[in-house]
């Protein structure tokens, strides 16, 4: 039998109903892979306390006989959800000790729910990064590696220790936030399945902000199934978040019937990007011929504004990333700088927030300080927002033209050794969000799934971008395309 | 645009967060790439085109303007670097 730690939420699920398992067993499997696991940094505050009272708990309900599907499963929870009493730093210095009087609204779902939280997972500081290098923790590594080279890989950012506990069965299903793609790639960097909802599906209240306009979170699991259970756990109207939208919430994993016959699928031209890798391109096309084989008509559409998403992704993020960020000021919460003789109010804001952000928060605090300031505004914020509008538009059109999904790659590459992003160069690191920041702007629903594996061994992933609020059929997608993928590859256990 | 060693030390200011003098150069240079990618944004035609203001569009839900919730300043005041009689503390800010 698979050990517990191993299988998928609706594996679990079944088990626990039929009483072949407990929450208790299930629970104490992933503290043991979690403690076995350290080496992956991927959990960085473990709370096996309170995993176990909510698994006690959990039996408790099973028993009874009416508990939801998350009941009992043990997960991780990304650092940037708020989780009352625990710990949670969004990996910054400067929430160094910050421990939540609240719980954010995602996680308390997910509590009443009856899931288990294992502890907080490991993220590029504030959500800002695509390699998981820029965490006050240190770097979450990669579960995978290449076929005989044990160069560390990074798993990805911002959701970098999610995906890496979710590939190395430290737990069945973690939580991300994706703002520019920081669940789709760090799940297709370690082969697992992520899907960003609609702008508006979970609430946002009590996740520690980087962008507003367009921080997303959504679960981050071993299969398109639990995808759509966790997500429907998560979901749902909260009015703590004017943003979040007041609409029901299907059952996501009763859509998964498995047939897309006469779905139009549109593949977009302009991410045939020049320097396009073969292997990337070449999963691209399997993915396509996969879903044609399921009955699907491919279309070949047009999104022209595509190549203007990630420079205008770099000029909004930042822009609301530095109004987020002015509330760390050394005077609520967090990190505060040691002031010298005769220091006043701006020398301790100015100290602590240089001790307390990392390079790449500072950077971007500072690109987005330079875009809202007098004379620039219009320039580059404003023009951003407007082309922002513009690529919103090229989908709205191609769903108007009747386009159900869109297949496109994640990332340019497959994962890569941490470090090898020079942290000086923040362009080439930008580069690596080209394919994912697009849906971010347009507010819309996107699921990674992973198709295969390189010449290297490493996984490959695709996404699926479908249309707003229909997350269900997008999962749908995801299924028919992951039932034919076939991807059952693990990573061999080196840690 | 490249952003100069002034507008860096200015922008750092802006933003509140201390940089030293020898660390500027090497700032304005990261700022100027960057900002010269976003300098692509120019090739789009946006003549006509109203800013996006909301993601989704809906409006947003409107609520009584009253006190939901209060009376629990000491939790306020748990996570504070030094708080004192129920305030956070801070340095003298009026001379």
């Amino acid at each position: 039998m698979t050990n517990l730690n191993e299988l998928t939420i609706a594996d679990a699920r079944d088990l626990l109903r039929k009483g072949e398992a407990t929450a208790v067993d299930l629970t104490m499997a992933c503290l043991t892979a979690m403690d076995a696991g350290d080496e992956l940094n991927a959990f960085v505050h473990k709370t096996p306390d309170i995993a176990l009272d909510r698994a006690r708990a959990a039996d408790l309900r099973i028993k009874a006989g009416d508990a939801p599907a998350m009941c009992g499963i043990p997960v991780g929870i990304k650092d940037v959800y708020c989780t009352k009493g625990v710990l949670s730093q969004a990996a910054s210095n400067v929430l160094k000790g910050f421990r939540p009087e609240y719980e954010s609204t995602v996680t308390q779902n997910l509590a009443d729910a009856g899931a288990v939280m294992l502890g907080k997972l490991n993220m590029d500081e504030f959500a800002m990064g695509s390699t998981n290098e820029h965490s006050c923790y240190g770097a979450a590594v990669n579960p995978w590696r290449r076929d005989g080279d044990d160069t560390p890989l990074t798993p990805g950012g911002s959701s970098g220790g999610s995906a890496a506990a979710v590939a190395a069965d430290l737990c069945l299903a973690a939580t991300g936030t994706d703002t520019g793609g920081s669940i789709r790639q760090p799940a297709a960097f370690t082969g697992i399945v992520g899907i960003k909802p609609t702008y508006g599906r979970c609430s946002r209240w009590g996740v520690i902000a980087y962008a507003s306009s367009l921080d997303q979170a959504g679960p981050m699991t071993k299969s398109v199934r639990d995808a759509a259970i966790m997500l429907g756990a998560m979901a749902g109207h909260d009015p703590k978040d004017s943003t979040s939208a007041d609409i029901p919430v299907p059952d996501f994993e009763a859509m998964l019937t498995g047939d897309i016959r006469g779905k139009k699928i549109g593949i977009p031209r302009e991410y045939r990007i020049e320097g396009l890798p073969a292997e990337i391109a070449a999963i691209w096309d399997r993915g396509t011929a996969m879903l044609k084989d399921a009955g699907a008509e491919i279309v070949d559409i047009s999104l022209p504004h595509t190549k203007y998403a990630l420079p205008a992704y770099y000029v909004v993020a930042p822009a609301e990333a530095s109004s987020n960020l002015a509330r760390y000021d050394g005077v609520r919460y967090g990190h505060r700088a040691k002031l010298s003789q005769g220091d006043g109010i701006t020398e301790m804001y100015e100290k602590t927030r240089a001790e307390g952000f990392g390079h790449e928060v500072q950077r971007r605090v500072m690109i987005g300080t330079y875009v809202l300031s007098a004379g620039f505004y219009d320039a580059y914020y404003n023009r951003a927002r407007k082309v922002r509008a513009l690529i919103k538009r090229d989908f709205e059109n191609v769903f108007a033209d009747g386009i159900d999904a869109i297949l496109a790659p994640i990332s340019p590459s497959a994962a890569f050794g941490l470090g090898d992003v020079a942290d000086s160069d923040p362009v080439a690191m930008y580069l690596n969000d080209v394919f994912t920041v697009t849906l971010n702007l347009a507010g819309l629903p996107g699921v990674a799934v992973p198709v295969g594996l390189n010449a290297q061994g490493l996984p490959l992933g695709l996404q699926l971008i479908g249309r707003p609020w229909e997350e269900g059929d997008l999962l749908n997608h995801a299924y028919v395309l992951e039932q034919a993928a076939g991807f059952v590859s693990k990573p061999g256990k080196w840690w | 645009m490249s952003i100069d060693i002034d507008t860096a030390r200015k922008v750092a200011h802006l933003a509140r967060i201390a940089v030293k003098e020898e660390d500027l150069p090497a700032l304005a240079g990261e700022l100027s790439a960057v900002l010269n990618f976003m300098e692509q944004l120019n090739e789009v035609d946006v003549e006509g085109v109203e800013p996006m203001t909301s993601v989704t569009p809906m409006r947003l839900k409107r609520r009584q303007d009253v006190v939901t919730d209060g009376g629990m300043a000491d939790r306020i005041l748990s996570n504070a670097p030094d708080a004192r009689e129920g305030f956070f503390a801070v340095p003298k800010v009026v001379e």
